[in-house]
């Protein structure tokens, strides 16, 4: 159990810290939406648009090793194995 | 008909020799381009979103730019954060109480140091800004562009001019009763806006 939580907390660590680099270490707050800017030929102005996508932020990557801080520390509430000998 | 034909080209000579009178501009954009960029730049946090409900009308003339005169209108509900938690506060009872005020409202007063070259014009404007229930008079930079006859190209089968105004001007939140408690090293407490619109006079 206890080998079994640690590396749950490391999967949980490298997941959240890759999936944040991977788009693009934002130091901002997670945002669920990203604008768009479209130019109308006509009139020259810049629009804005919304579409939906996830970018993970730094509350996104704390509260994630945060979980994995207290999975490790979970693993910690129980004892070795002891080794049988024969 | 010798007659008839002169007077109908004398009338046509006195339509065209004829000032152009002043024309009403609908923001209400049917292609959802108009819209307002608010940024706050604080010490530890930078915040950027933008609105695109924008109606209200403006009456320009082309001969005398300087009688524009009208209203916009922003929906509050409108104002967009790309982080949702920051968005329900936005819109919630501390910050812009979007479910009271609905509305952020301009109203024109008057034009000063209005400079025309062709078809753009640019003045400060004075004017209006009521945000959550607070008026204040403020004045801003803008710059008029009138596009006549590209009504059509822009709305197919549909004659008329095209108004577009720009505008970029700072305001402060504690002037408007915007959350004034919050620390202004997360949430500065100078808002940079940037206006960008385009109405319809059809003919």
């Amino acid at each position: 159990m206890k080998r079994t939580l640690r590396i749950l907390a490391l999967v949980v660590a490298l997941a959240a810290v890759s999936v944040w680099l991977a788009t693009g270490a934002s130091r901002g707050w997670t945002r669920t939406s990203a604008p768009v800017k479209t130019v109308d030929q006509v009139t020259g102005l810049e629009g804005i648009e919304y579409r939906k996508q996830f970018l993970p932020g730094v509350d996104f990557l704390a509260g994630a090793l945060l979980g994995a801080a207290f999975l490790g520390g979970a693993s910690l509430l129980f004892g070795n194995k002891t080794k049988t000998q024969h | 008909m010798k007659k008839t034909l002169l007077a109908l080209i004398g009338l046509t000579a006195l339509t065209n020799l004829a000032p152009a009178a002043p024309q009403t501009f609908d923001f209400k954009d049917p292609k959802g381009v108009n819209n307002i960029v608010f940024k706050l730049d604080a010490l530890l946090e930078a915040t950027q979103g933008s609105a695109n409900g924008i109606t209200g009308s403006v009456t320009f003339d082309p001969e005398n730019p300087a009688l524009t005169k009208g209203k916009l209108v922003v929906a509050a509900a409108s104002l967009h954060v790309p982080n949702p938690m920051m968005k329900e506060h936005l819109h919630g009872g501390q910050w812009l109480d979007v479910a009271k005020y609905t509305d952020i409202t301009f109203e024109t007063k008057e034009l000063k140091n209005v400079k025309t070259s062709g078809d753009q014009t640019t003045a400060d404007v004075l004017g209006t800004l009521t945000i959550k229930g607070v008026a204040k008079e403020i004045t801003a930079p803008i710059k008029l562009s009138y596009l006549k006859n590209k009504l059509g190209q822009r709305v197919p089968n549909l004659k008329g001019d095209l108004l577009v105004i720009r505008s970029t001007f700072t305001i402060k939140r504690s002037d408007f009763g915007i959350n004034p408690a919050a620390p202004q090293d997360k949430v500065s407490d100078e808002i940079e806006l940037a206006l960008s619109v385009a109405g319809a006079a059809a003919r």
